[in-house]
Order: structure tokens, then sequence, then C-alpha cells
């Protein structure tokens, strides 16, 4: 589960005031808007990545609002897949488990089960350089789920693809949650996806997020930003 | 109604950029041939055999690489620091960092000699003596080099995108540990380049070391300093030796930093 609760932050001139919202346990929630309404900021205080001026930041009914993004239990996609540069996919996808001094067993058992859930055991000791758009997504998702998060980050996953990567990318995530039952976040400005993965449908508009069914997107914000 | 115009042709535009290129060029190679054909290479080897130029040469290898290593030390930090950190008065400290590169070398020199009278740089000198010693060739050396290294780190780190090291820490790690693991490894080339520089920038330190450390034989002199002792007791041959030594070492180094930069 994931949830905010009257969450503002301010950076510049840009600011939210108390935006407040529940992605359920194992639910693939959506959170949709235009570009710049401020999803990724959402995501970073999800994350840990960005501290709110107040509000509370909630993972599986744990308030982590002040703890360090490590101890949160989350996993994060950036939009670009943001690989780690000099290593291999078998070393990115084994990181978090490095970091938690796992047995090398287990780090290569996890690696060897992700890899091949996703696709991408062919590619295990390529570097990023070289990797298409779809192969980091993969990679990326892998490497967030493979010291088991409660809850999954998804920033604009799709929208370094092309058309034809997109269609699978989107049944490989949705794949993904069930099998892992992890609560998703995923966040894109684009409709036609929001609709094609959505289970929990959020929109932000005007510096607020409510629920939204899927067929009435587009409908004015009553609440107050 | 047709359109009259038609553009000028191109070739002005590259004929003026190969002219001008081809005479800075000029400039440079004359330069390079004159000094190393104006005497012959019996002299030059006789010249660099001798004892004192032997140890300015030893003492400028040794000095440059530790001060281009404590250069690299506070750069990358710094550099980080500059690259990544918000923070009030970040402008003002940018400009304190780059006075090394804008102040004029004997200034240098003469600030660190009134350091070191000042009752702190008296106690630090009755504990490691810096003026006119060994240690304040290499603390001379290594207040201008590290100005340029950090501007390197720093160039190195904007172009370096943050978002994998935010990953890191989602993934466990505390920033220090995501910079460890995930920037540092990706800086490799930056820093191979920050050290280059820092190196051939303490190579050819000379108003500094001559201000702060003196320039006594057997003792104080590194490369610059025997240029400058024997232009003026008139050994011109053991002057062009030193110098042509110093062009191959630069040659080397730029060769050595382009072959890094190039590499996939």
């Amino acid at each position: 589960m994931i949830a905010l609760e009257h969450i503002a932050i301010r950076a510049g001139a840009f600011a939210l005031s108390d935006v407040s919202f529940t992605v359920p346990e194992a639910v693939y929630g959506v959170l949709m808007g235009p570009t710049g309404c401020g999803k990724t900021t959402l995501v970073e205080i999800i994350c840990g990545l960005r501290k709110p001026e107040s509000g509370r930041v909630l993972v599986n009914g744990r308030d982590v609002t002040h703890e360090s993004s490590g101890n949160r239990g989350v996993g994060y996609v950036p939009q670009d897949g943001a690989m780690f540069p000099t290593m291999t996919v078998r070393q990115q996808l084994g990181f978090a488990l490095r970091i938690r001094r796992r047995p090398v067993e287990e780090t290569a058992a996890r690696v060897a089960e992700l890899a091949s859930q996703l696709g991408i055991a062919h590619l295990l000791d390529r570097k990023p350089h070289g990797l298409s758009g779809g192969e980091r997504q993969r990679v990326a998702l892998g490497r967030a789920l493979a010291a088991r998060p409660a809850v999954l980050l998804l920033d604009e996953p799709l929208s370094a693809l092309d058309e034809n990567m997109r269609g699978d990318m989107r049944d490989l995530l949705k794949r993904v949650q069930r099998e892992h039952g992890v609560s998703v976040l995923h966040v894109t400005h684009d409709r036609s996806e929001a609709r094609q993965v959505a289970g929990l449908l959020l929109v932000m508009t005007e510096g607020c997020v409510r629920p939204a069914d899927l067929n009435t997107l587009g409908a004015p914000c009553t609440c107050q930003p | 109604m047709t359109d009259q115009h038609r553009a000028g042709p191109n070739w002005p535009f590259w004929v003026t950029i190969a002219v001008i290129t081809a005479a800075y060029l000029a400039l440079l190679l004359g330069m390079l041939a004159a000094t190393a054909t104006y005497s012959s290479p019996h002299h030059l080897l006789h010249a660099l055999g001798s004892r004192e130029i032997q140890y300015a040469t030893g003492l400028s290898l040794v000095s440059c690489t530790i001060a281009a290593l404590l250069s690299l030390v506070v750069a990358v930090p710094v550099g980080y620091l500059m690259s990544r950190g918000r923070f009030a008065g970040k402008n003002t400290l940018d400009t304190l960092l780059d006075v090394p590169i804008v102040l004029p070398p004997m200034v240098i020199g003469l600030c660190l000699l009134i350091l070191f009278q000042t009752p702190i740089g008296r106690a630090i000198d009755r504990v490691v003596p810096f003026t006119y010693t060994v240690f304040g060739v290499l603390l001379a050396q290594f207040t201008v080099a590290a100005a340029f290294a950090v501007r390197q780190m720093r160039t190195t780190f904007d172009h370096l995108p943050s978002r994998p090291e935010d990953v890191a820490m989602t993934l466990g790690c505390s920033r220090g540990r995501a910079v460890w693991l995930v920037t540092l490894p990706a800086a490799k080339r930056g820093m191979f380049s920050a050290a280059s520089i820092a190196w051939a920038r303490s190579l050819g330190e000379f108003g500094p070391i001559l201000v702060f450390a003196g320039a006594t034989r057997m003792k104080t002199e590194v490369l610059p300093t025997t240029v400058w002792l024997e232009l003026s007791v008139g050994n011109l041959e053991a002057a062009i030796a030193v110098s042509l030594m110093m062009v191959a070492l630069a040659v080397a180094v730029l060769l050595a930093m382009r072959a890094v930069g190039e590499r996939p």
C-alpha cells in the first residue's frame, strides 16, 4: 500500500499543497496528469529523494516520511532507466542484494530468476551502452524488484519506447505486478497508456490528486489545491 | 515574383578559418623546431647528464605526481559539491575556488610566504617546514594544480546524470556509498583528466615555487627553476635541453589524456 497524507512541497515557483491519495495493497495504480504538474515530484517524495514541507508518506501502513530512501522498501524505475553505466546487467540486477550483503548463491539465483522472468537472460554480461530502450527498462525493472520491495514506482516507464515496444512492456508490467504482488504507482501523461494498465486511476490536476473512473477522464477538479 | 536572393559560397569562410589555424600552428611548430635545432643532440645529452639537472628532473617527477594525487583528493569532493550541491554562497565559493587560476603566479607565492609568517603558519612550519623546502615546492604546485583539477571534476560531475545515484539510494545505499559505487566509477576518465591537468600544471609551475620555496640547487630546484638558473648564468644549451625534456613530458601527458578520453 502507498499512501500520501496532506503532502505539501515548494520548490521555486512550483508548489503543491495538501496532496493525499492511497494505492491499496497489490493494486496497479496509475497517476496521470499533464507534463510538469508535479507527478515526478510526488514519486521522488515517496522514494525519499525529496523532503516534503509537511504531510506523511506511508508504505504498507508504515510511516516512512523520515526514513532514508534505502529503508523505505520501494523499488524505483525512472523514465530513462538510469542504468549504472559501468556495471553489467548481472551486476545491476544483483546490486540491491550485494548492498544487503546477501550470500553470493542467493544473489545469483535471484538474478537468474529475474532475468528469465523479464526476458533479459541473454544480456546478463552486457553493459548498458548499446542496450535498446526496452532492454534498459527491463533491466531497471529487474534491478528495482531484486530486493522484493513492497511497492514499485514507475516514472513514465513507456515514454522512451517506440510503439511496438510499448505493448510488450505494458503486458510485462502488468504480469510482473501480478506475479510479485506489489503495489504499483505508474506515472504517465498518456491517457491510452493509463487506461490499458490501470487498476486504480488517479488524476492530478491543478495541484490535487483524485481517483477517477477510467471512463470519466478529464472531469473537473473538485478539491482545494 | 521569384526570389532573386542567392546564398554566397562557403569557401571564403573555410579558407579564413584554415589560414588563421595555419598561422597559429606555424607559430607553435616554429617555436618548437627552432628550440629543438638550436643545439646539437650531443650537447643536449651532455647537459642532461649533469647532477643538478638529474636532481631537478627527479624532484619534478615526484613532486608533480604527489601534487596531482593530492589535487585529486581535494578535487573529487569539491567538484562534486560544486556540481550537485545547492546552497547559499555557492557563487562566492565558486569565485574563490578560481582565485589560484586568475592570480599572477608570483602573487600566489607571496601569499603563501605571508601565510607562513602568521602565528598559525609559523606553528605549522615548526612541525613541517614548508618555507624554502621541498614541502614548499609541493604546496606551491598543489595550490595552483588543485584549482584546475577542481574545475575539471566539476565539469565531469556536471556531465554525469544524478539519477543513477538516486536509484542506488532507493536500493539501499547511503549517499556516500552511492557515489562510491555508481558515480565515481563512471567519473574515472574525468578523474584521470583532472590528475593529468594537475600534473601538467605542476610541471610548469615556477613563480610560486621561486617566491615560496626558493631556487636552491640540489634542494628546491625543479625543471622550470633549472631553465631559469641556467639562463641566468648564460648556459643556454642546458636551458634548451631541459626545455625540450619538458616539452616531451607535456606532449606525453596530452597524448595520454587524448587516448583515455577517446576510449569507448
